[in-house]
């Protein structure tokens, strides 16, 4: 019954997301192909960050690191004239996966308000960084030479083009995340997050398997942030900020932790709101602000669950 | 000494100015049922936690199958073969009782790096977690969500999930504590089938639980050990009656 509401929320959403350019090319509206592709984008490190905060129980409060990471992993070879995508987006994959090995090892030691700390000092760590590499335009941060190139047909210069290859990387990374939290893998960390006494009790020893979905988690913030990076054309420290990091946490938390498909509702929603708030009135976070903390209190899965209702309770 | 499935020597350990283990020997023969008996602060659950491997001791050693597990960490000695049921019931809450279960099983099968086939599809998972519910007399709330059920059944699946590691040595905290006439004696009657089968070490409050169930007992006070024998001998021992069962106690 949840599964198959799940699959149909899922395909809806695929749908619709497949259906913006058109309509917004019928419509006369290519603003909502960058809009839209934008929320995706945040939708991928939404979900990654769901995997370990919904699924393993990891509050990660430095989930923007790997978005600045894989930003800058495209920015610094564009900038030296090195614009081969299938590198760039490698390296920032790898450059993720390392940070996060290093910081999930250091902070997976810890738990409660000291993991929180650690994952956020090490992105403010990061973060500035980021602001010392004057070469790259320190805290200004600095223009993206070119975007990623790939060859053949993948021309992200075309918005389509480049549209339809961020939703393709975000249905694949929902169907491997939704693989990977049913797996014999997933289990253990979700037995590690309802009941660590217990998990180890019964033979599990869940550290290595948390940083795993740790490592995992920061190498496709890193893509996201490559694909950020190529969005905005841009790049700067701030992508690193821990009011970043905030902003995707409330993504996962408004769609809805523990469901992967709600944290993309939540990056459009999010993303949604502040485009539309911040039309109508410069200090729209004050009407942001009530609604999330409504959210939080009355919808304890998130917008995900309130669509679902019950059936959406699942270990 | 092949006989002993579990040495334990000399074992201490302090909280502050609390001496909660106090230099205590302690043998279990293989097929027993030794229970743990003592007044509440006696350190009858610091004991098993230095056991199962949560609490480092601060001196002595602990030698389970021929082997020093004294610096083993829980999930290793729970993979040696030393299972627990806690004080507090602790199961997963929000998996149903057969995933429990069957998380046990694959705690103890390895392979817990694949990450592509549903866990809750796999026969070798799933059919063994099956036969140990059944066996427990849960198998009719395979379904249920662990926290939906009743106390007495969240006990029940804590054993449940113990056997599923196949222990060779259960480690049981209090299993009828805050339990019905009716839940104890489904208890016992289930720790009675497994009496023989599997070694136990178990700590009680339960009079009738214990002395239907021990071979033998040890009587912990003060952080010590003060009598080990068989519920016969441990009745009619001066120092227990006087330490702990009160001297005109009969039990």
């Amino acid at each position: 019954m949840a599964i198959a509401q799940r699959t149909i929320v899922l395909g809806v959403a695929g749908l619709l997301l497949a259906l913006v350019p058109p309509i917004a090319a019928l419509t006369n509206q290519p603003f909502y192909v960058d809009l839209f592709r934008r929320m995706m984008i945040f939708a991928i490190a939404a979900v990654s960050l769901d995997l370990i905060l919904g699924y393993g129980g990891m509050v990660s409060f430095g989930h923007a690191a790997y978005l600045g990471i894989g930003a800058y992993a495209v920015g610094i070879p564009a900038f030296h004239g090195i614009d081969n995508g299938f590198l760039q987006w490698s390296l920032a994959i790898v450059a993720s996966a390392l940070t996060a090995l290093v910081m999930g090892a250091i902070s997976l030691r810890t738990s409660g308000v000291y993991f929180i700390m650690i994952t956020l000092a090490f992105a403010q760590m990061l973060y500035y960084l980021g602001i010392s590499l004057e070469t790259y335009g320190g805290d200004n941060g600095m223009r993206l030479a070119a975007r990623s190139k790939f060859g053949g047909p993948i021309d992200l210069d075309r918005p389509m083009v480049f549209y339809y290859v961020v939703l393709a990387i975000l249905v694949l990374f929902l169907v491997l995340g939704g693989r990977l939290v049913e797996s014999r893998f997933g289990m253990v960390i979700r037995a590690a997050k309802s009941n660590e006494p217990r998990a180890r009790a019964i033979g599990f020893s869940p550290f290595r398997y948390k940083l795993t979905a740790f490592v995992v988690a920061g190498s496709a913030g890193g893509l996201a942030g490559a694909l950020l990076a190529n969005q905005t054309e841009y790049l700067t420290p701030e992508f690193m900020h821990w009011t970043r990091s905030g902003e995707i946490m409330f993504m996962v938390i408004l769609g809805g932790m523990g469901t992967l498909v709600g944290p993309v509702i939540g990056a459009v929603v999010l993303l949604l709101l502040e485009d539309v708030l911040s039309a109508l009135t410069a200090h729209w976070q004050i009407i942001l602000g009530p609604f999330l903390v409504l959210v939080v209190l009355f919808a304890k899965r998130g917008l995900f669950g309130l669509l679902l209702g019950a059936a959406s309770r699942d270990g | 000494m092949a006989k002993t499935l579990l040495a334990v020597r000399g074992l201490s350990k302090r909280f502050g100015g609390l001496l909660a283990s106090d230099r205590i020997d302690l043998d279990v023969v293989r097929g027993e049922t030794h229970a743990i008996i003592g007044p509440n602060g006696a350190g009858k659950t610091t004991l098993i936690g230095q056991l199962a491997g949560d609490l480092r001791p601060d001196a002595g050693a602990i030698r389970f199958a021929g082997r020093d597990v004294t610096g083993f960490d829980a999930p290793l000695r729970s993979r040696l073969g030393l299972a627990r049921s806690f004080q507090i019931t602790s199961i997963f809450r929000d998996f149903s009782a057969l995933d429990n279960v069957a998380l046990a099983v694959q705690a103890h099968r390895g392979g817990n790096f694949r990450f592509w086939r549903s866990a809750r599809d796999e026969r070798a998972l799933r059919e063994p977690a099956r036969v140990v519910l059944d066996s427990v007399g849960l198998g009719t709330r395979a379904g249920v969500l662990a926290a939906h059920l009743a106390h007495g059944e969240q006990r029940q699946l804590e054993i449940a999930m113990a056997l599923a590691t196949e222990p060779r040595l259960l480690l049981l905290d209090e299993p009828v504590a805050g339990m019905g006439l009716e839940e104890s004696q489904r208890m016992v009657s289930l720790l009675g089938t497994l009496k023989g089968r599997i070694t136990i070490v178990l700590v009680e409050h339960d009079m009738d639980a214990v002395f239907s169930l021990a071979d033998r007992i040890s009587v912990m006070v003060y952080g010590r050990i003060i009598a080990t024998g068989t519920p016969p001998e441990v009745r009619s021992n001066a120092e227990v009656r006087r330490a702990y069962l009160g001297e005109d106690a009969t039990p």
